[in-house]
């Protein structure tokens, strides 16, 4: 598997220094997905508070359009805090706080008027353990569009077209009635990213979605990963150095750092970068320790 | 000189040169075994044994009373032996069917708060709370039935024309007492569903009520269910509430304003000393009994069946 190139339009935003490099990038498909301008996330100095807790410290991340970007760091560097803010699922959490913003489309999604339930119908999570409704098959894709309100006309072209979209189709086509639990675990979490991209979201954000499978079943998903970037814009945390380099644009490198009185770890953001120069020329030093296997 | 220089296996308890593994004897084991093994029979030997006994007099008073006698709206025969069934049935049925739908709503409703909505703190507090209803005495239930939910609320507030004792009071009063039983039950089912469940389906952007209705519940199914059964056979198997409440005659009309004596009131209205042993009237008794017995067995039963046909495992 080849490390990606980030797209033309998202280089002129992100790293307009880089113009040169990307020009010879573009084709076709490149050019279709070009239209709306600006990343589709970013995040400015953002703190999350868990209590007293500081578990994350000002990070500051842009998101570009069908890009793949992989948040990485050792445990407890607050990766998985980043991104369950950035669809508001921190809001389950008692006692969580933050600070500073995240942008969508430019919009605050922490802003007075935002209800987080439509923040989530446009920004969808793919979970750790593959966690299927105890339902059918059908139900557990049909789920989202029916609960969110979708305008539906034919279920059961929504449902093959989120199990093609998701390379699960020809596995499950014909016991789309029987219960997601039968299914092993990979095919559960190809499930969920089905059951995720059938309410047709914007941006999936996707945490350690490897962790729970076996080797094979983990090449199925990256594969299908860079299948969807065409349509969707991917926020992936892993603890998987390789598969960071395998599947992502954009690579952002956590940390964890003590504090000197409490010693609890508040994570921060040491670099952010296209994944080709954090792996073969990261800038500071801690990526460079961390991804040569020095430390964490 | 040291102990550890010795060669080859180390010396054993047993026989010189004997076998090695050769298994020690635990006679306490054995003991605990049978100990355990005893209480868990204890139960299935009483039950059979409540069985037999009310098969015995059962046999009796069918050949006293003809089975039409017994299943029937109207007491035919002599007059001291009221021998119909159904009118007592009709009883039963009413005031568990008021009590399960006063009951259900409000118990799994209650569960579903303290499980989906209520805060922690909240929670600490309202939970044995409501479980607090379940210890109180179900004569202090009758009692409040009669002499205030009747007169007070029945008749004063709510202005209905209802009897002194009438199911409906006695039915509400049910239902109040198996709330807890329901509510406990369901809640501990709702808590026990995996968090990954409810993240799973807010994250798709599901409202809370949604993910609660429709993903948490069809998940808890079989224990709400098994909850709702269990609440049932209590409403079923009540006897002060519907002593006091319900009436001491036996009604085949529908209206719940009036009374209706229930199988079980009946057994505790009837068994009062007064009824020589072999007696029609005494062997009544075992068959109502019986009767009840075997309304809650298959109650159980088929709730069994629509559990596991509607059980979601996760």
């Amino acid at each position: 598997m080849t490390i990606h190139s980030p797209t033309s339009t998202t280089d002129e935003i992100l790293d307009v220094t880089d113009r040169t490099e990307a020009v010879n990038n573009g084709d076709a498909s490149d050019l279709a997905r070009t239209a709306p301008r600006g990343p589709v996330m970013e995040t400015r100095d953002l703190n999350v508070f868990y209590g007293d807790f500081h578990a994350v410290h000002d990070v500051n991340l842009s998101f570009g359009r069908h890009e793949i970007t992989a948040l990485i760091g050792p445990s407890g560097c607050g990766k998985s805090t980043v991104l369950r803010s950035l669809n508001r699922m921190n809001d389950l959490v008692a006692g969580a706080k933050v600070q500073g913003s995240v942008t969508y489309h430019g919009e605050d999604i922490y802003g007075p008027k935002v209800d987080p339930i439509t923040v989530r119908q446009h920004i969808g999570m793919v979970f750790q353990k593959p966690n299927p409704f105890p339902k059918s098959i059908y139900d557990n894709i049909a789920y989202g569009p029916r609960v969110t309100g979708m305008k539906v006309t034919d279920m059961d072209a929504v449902v093959e077209d989120a199990l093609r979209g998701a390379a699960l189709w020809d596995e499950v086509k014909d016991k789309l009635k029987s219960p997601a639990y039968g299914l092993s675990g990979g095919q559960q979490q190809r499930l969920c990213i089905a059951r995720t991209i059938a309410t047709r979201p914007d941006v999936i954000l996707m945490d350690e979605p490897c962790s729970a499978l076996d080797p094979i079943a983990t090449a199925r998903i990256e594969d299908l990963m860079s299948e969807l970037k065409t349509e969707f814009t991917i926020i992936i945390v892993t603890h998987n150095m390789q598969q960071a380099s395998r599947v992502s644009d954009r690579t952002a490198f956590f940390t964890a750092r003590p504090d000197e009185t409490t010693g609890n770890r508040t994570g921060l953001l040491v670099e952010f970068n296209r994944t080709q120069d954090i792996f073969e020329a990261p800038a500071d030093p801690r990526t460079e320790a961390y991804i040569t296997g020095r430390f964490g | 000189m040291s102990q550890f220089t010795q060669a080859g296996p180390p010396a054993r308890a047993g026989l010189p040169g004997g076998p090695l593994l050769t298994a020690k004897r635990r006679p306490g084991e054995a003991v605990i075994q049978g100990l355990l093994i005893a209480s868990a029979l204890l139960s299935v030997a009483i039950t059979f044994g409540i069985i037999v006994a009310l098969v015995e007099p059962v046999i009796h008073f069918f050949g006293q009373v003809p089975l039409g006698d017994f299943f029937s709206w109207t007491d035919q025969g002599s007059k001291d032996l009221r021998p119909a069934v159904l009118p007592l049935l009709l009883g039963t049925f009413m005031v568990t069917v008021i009590a399960l739908a006063l009951a259900i709503p409000l118990g799994v409703g209650a569960a579903m708060y303290l499980s989906e909505y209520a805060t922690r703190r909240t929670r600490a507090w309202l939970k044995p709370t409501v479980e607090l209803l379940a210890g109180v005495p179900s004569v202090v239930y009758g009692f409040f039935a009669v002499f205030f939910l009747t007169p007070t609320v029945l008749n004063g507030w709510l202005g209905l024309d209802v009897s002194f004792t009438n199911s409906l009071a006695a039915g509400i009063l049910v239902g109040v007492m198996i709330i807890p039983t329901i509510a406990s039950l369901s809640e501990d089912a709702l808590s026990a569903v995996p968090q990954a469940l409810r993240q799973g389906s807010l994250a798709m952007g599901a409202n809370r009520m949604q993910t609660s209705l429709r993903v948490v519940l069809p998940a808890a199914i079989s224990g709400v269910a098994a909850a709702v059964v269990l609440g049932m056979s209590r409403a079923v198997g009540e006897t002060m509430i519907v002593a006091l409440a319900g009436g001491s005659a036996k009604n085949t009309s529908p209206d719940v304003g009036e009374g209706h004596q229930t199988m079980t009131a009946f057994i505790a209205q009837t068994a009062q000393g007064e009824n020589p042993v072999g007696t029609a009237s005494y062997n009544m008794l075992f068959a109502v009994a019986l009767l009840l017995f075997l309304v809650t067995l298959i109650i159980n039963a088929i709730s069994i069946v629509i559990v596991r046909r509607y059980r979601q495992v996760y």
